[in-house]
């Protein structure tokens, strides 16, 4: 059997929510060992503060929100503020090769934790630090969210309707763009380390890889002078392309037709060839032009049908169509399926669970979901005793004066 | 200093990706890869989306391209002629990443598949992206923006309760499922650097975008719940359902600001009380609030109103500028609603040498870019050249193969190049 790609690899998380947790679940999935660090005093955010709940009863061991984010880590509970704790930390972080934290800058310094500090105990030691505005600059130690980052970084004022209010991203979306560029920078700090033996200091702002999503908006006002504007779902150079209802409650479908050719198909699907060569819709010009109208024509046949039914149908016959799906549907998506995207893993508390798989499936080193989130503090006399190497009296001392606690 | 190292200056990447891709390869060459652009002869069709410079709907004047192809150099090359196939196996024997978004079975129609040519170059990584990927139910099926925004489930989080679903107009899947190719291209790179061997990578652009729905999918998971659009309002925070206003209306456009919970929550809802009381905008239901004892996961909608109304009344005497000025002050959660303009005078980015002005010598004029994504203290991470023209680099990229200028003269007769 093949090596997993981070067999081996030992990461440590002083990180917490969504930005710092899922880049070591990403590396977790394929073969990294991953401690995910935390106290009773402070659980991870995710734990307390956010639903969903197992049957909405809050409980640390019942948060949705923390298992779709820590599956295949181990879970230690280390109170940084004890007296001693800080030493206990620097055994992890001597033990580890990478170290993820997402604290406010400075916070991990202050507790004599910083970059500096860890190269003392651990010389090649990656650190890779992700915060909402970077390490550095004037607005370094500003504290933020995704959710309101997703507002600075642009995209807010580009959802929605031009005469409504934009439209606010779900969730901390910013993050999730932290995440990707996380994985990405993390391994790039490896294979550097590989070749070098050296370790190095990754300063990611999520506000600056959240900027990577927006470069041709940020050109088309420095060249052109225009701001893009939220415009539903209207595109400069398509129609029909949009949202149409589907049979049910608040279901949907979407269509986009780029070319003249796939009008031609979709008036054929619709049994209305009468429309191909009609003057309202025959071009691109002429659709765009007669927009409305067009969108009314779509709407008034999708609406008969089953939104799943019709997508299906559209695509074996070459028109691009999709279905607004739920997260009820993602979990029935027969592709989805296909792929294994949902991997199930069975929890102490909540049973049966899912974890997300990556977006990507590698040929000859898949990944691997094998055990749910831990529950808080559930593996501490694995990853201290065996893992850090403790002994039962260091450790039970360690337990009864609050570090590990 | 010591100088920093562009760590990937010695690997050697094909991208023949469309736009779902372009990101991919740009990661790659802002870690330093030596990655070339192969389009069709004539230019790729997707140098024909918009928007354009200067607005003049030119293939050599696209922003998207300008944005997403940086740091590559450029070819033409035919692989559906024979000719251009065994120029691409003589490429690939020095290749380490091919990129490509055809539709799958396309490059085994060709004998181009990753089974041949890894029988060429076995440490080949060949990393292809399509709509769904690379098997399954709907492999064959196609997808632009919209559709893989749909069927990821993130349009269903998006856009007011009483209008359709709507898409970021900036259209976003394309970036999150380059990103993620690169991230999954990355691992299988390092897991060739401990190996030597090679192998497929299949992207998915449903999946790739299915994250921008970020922990949605575990309340299906937990409680069978299934979360709606909500408009300018954030969900799913509280237990009651109680819904929180995260865009308003302020002098000059918009801003974020969210009533929160946990420490920062509470510190954000104190400070803005005060600086609300101070210009005398605060109500005494505000003043008289404890805080302290504000919980988020229990509180109902009604107080949420009461309390979003008299935030709503403050904002609409305050600017943007003023907004973000104050939460940078305070130390409060909060951002104005940025465009492009903002984000370009931020003083934050500038500050870090965000912006690079790049030389398109070709217009005559400068453009401004950002000029990396991460900050790392031993690698470089930067902008290193503009999007190339269509087959810019045609003469140099295939002198390196031993080619002379007149079998280019022939190559380009025989549309192979």
């Amino acid at each position: 059997m093949r090596r997993e790609v981070f067999e081996g690899i030992k990461v440590v998380e002083f990180a917490a929510i969504a930005a710092g947790p899922l880049i070591g679940m990403h590396l977790a999935q394929h073969g990294a060992t991953v401690v995910h660090v935390e106290s009773y005093k402070r659980p991870d955010g995710f734990r307390q503060n956010y639903p969903p709940y197992k049957d909405n009863k809050p409980g640390l061991n019942r948060s949705g929100a923390f298992t779709i984010c820590n599956n295949d880590k181990y879970g230690i509970t280390l109170n940084l503020k004890a007296k001693g704790a800080v030493e206990v930390a620097k055994k992890l972080i001597a033990w580890a090769d990478i170290v993820i934290e997402n604290f406010t800058p400075g916070t991990m310094k202050k507790l004599g934790l910083g970059y500096e500090d860890m190269k003392e105990v651990n010389p090649d030691i990656i650190l890779l630090s992700s915060c909402n505005q970077g390490q550095t600059g004037p607005h370094a130690f500003h504290p933020g969210f995704g959710s309101h980052l997703s507002s600075l970084c642009g995209f807010t004022y580009m959802t929605g309707y031009k005469d409504r209010l934009p439209c606010i991203l779900y969730g901390p979306y910013v993050d999730h763009i932290g995440v990707g560029y996380g994985v990405i920078a993390a391994v790039a700090a490896l294979e550097h380390r590989r070749r070098t033996g050296e370790g190095q200091y990754v300063d990611l702002a999520q506000y600056e890889v959240g900027i990577q999503f927006m470069i041709p908006a940020l050109l088309e006002y420095r060249v052109n002078g225009r701001i893009i504007e939220r415009d539903g779902n209207k595109h400069a150079f398509a129609a029909p392309h949009n949202t149409y209802p589907c049979r049910g409650e608040d279901r949907w479908c979407v269509i986009a037709v780029f070319s003249d050719e796939e009008w031609e198909k979709l008036a054929r699907c619709m049994g209305r060839e009468d429309l191909i060569d009609d003057p309202r819709f025959a071009t691109i010009l002429a659709r765009k032009q007669n927009e409305e109208e067009l969108d009314a024509i779509v709407a008034a046949w999708t609406a008969q049908f089953d939104a799943h039914e019709l997508f299906v149908m559209l695509q074996e016959r070459g028109v691009q169509a999709g279905v607004v799906q739920t997260m009820e549907d993602l979990f029935n998506d027969p592709q989805l399926k296909h792929r294994g995207f949902w991997a199930p893993t069975d929890h102490p508390e909540v049973g049966r669970v899912h974890a997300e798989g990556p977006p990507f499936l590698l040929s000859k080193t898949p990944f691997a979901v094998k055990k749910p989130a831990p529950c808080i503090g559930e593996h501490n006399e694995l990853v201290y005793k065996e893992f850090l190497g403790f002994s039962a009296e260091e450790y039970d001392r360690l337990v009864r004066e609050g570090v590990i606690g | 200093m010591e100088e920093k190292h562009k760590l990937l200056q010695d690997c050697r990447v094909l991208d023949f990706s469309n736009e779902m891709g372009f990101l991919c390869g740009k990661i790659l060459g802002d870690l330093g890869a030596d990655v070339i652009k192969v389009e069709r002869p004539g230019g790729d069709p997707s140098r024909n989306l918009g928007p354009f410079y200067k607005d003049k709907p030119d293939p050599e004047k696209n922003l998207y391209w300008f944005a997403y192809n940086n740091n590559k150099r450029g070819i033409t090359l035919n692989i559906e002629t024979e000719t251009g196939r065994d120029i691409l196996r003589k490429l690939i024997e020095k290749t380490d990443i091919m990129i490509e978004t055809f539709p799958p079975g396309y490059l085994a129609g060709l004998d181009l598949d990753y089974e041949s040519l890894s029988k060429i170059n076995p440490k080949l990584i060949m990393t292809s992206i399509t709509p769904f990927g690379q098997k399954g139910p709907y492999k064959d099926y196609r997808g632009s923006d919209l559709v893989l925004t749909a069927m990821s489930g993130f349009m269903s989080l998006l856009g007011d309760p009483d209008k359709p679903p709507v898409r970021p107009t900036l259209p976003q899947s394309y970036m999150w499922i380059g990103m993620h190719a690169a991230e999954g291209t990355m691992m299988a790179y390092y897991y060739r650097g401990l190996t030597g061997e090679g192998q497929h990578v299949d992207v998915s652009g449903q999946t790739g975008v299915t994250w921008a729905a970020s922990i949605a999918p575990s309340f299906y998971d937990y409680n069978k719940e299934v979360p709606k659009r909500a408009g300018s309002f954030i969900t799913g925070r509280s237990i009651t359902g109680a819904i929180m206003r995260a865009v308003y209306p302020c002098k000059d456009g918009f801003v974020t600001y969210i009533i929160y919970g946990g420490p920062a929550g509470i510190r954000t809802n104190k400070q803005l009380t005060e600086w609300m009381a101070s210009k005398g905008m605060a109500p005494d239901y505000l003043k008289n609030k404890d805080w302290d004892k504000f919980d988020i996961a229990t509180v109902t909608q009604e107080e949420i109103d009461e309390i979003e109304a008299a935030n709503m009344e403050f904002f609409k005497t305050i600017t943007k500028d003023e907004f973000f000025k104050g939460c940078l002050e305070r130390d409060m959660l909060g951002y104005p609603v940025a465009t492009a303009k903002e984000i370009l005078d931020d003083e934050q980015l500038k500050a870090r040498g965000m912006w690079i002005e790049v030389e398109h010598e070709e217009l005559g004029e400068k453009i401004t870019y950002p000029a990396f994504f991460t900050i790392f203290s031993s690698i470089a991470c930067g902008f290193w050249r503009r999007a190339p023209k269509i087959g810019e680099h045609n003469e140099e990229v295939y002198g390196e193969l031993g080619l002379t200028k007149e079998d280019l003269l022939r190559l380009k007769k025989a549309n192979v190049i």
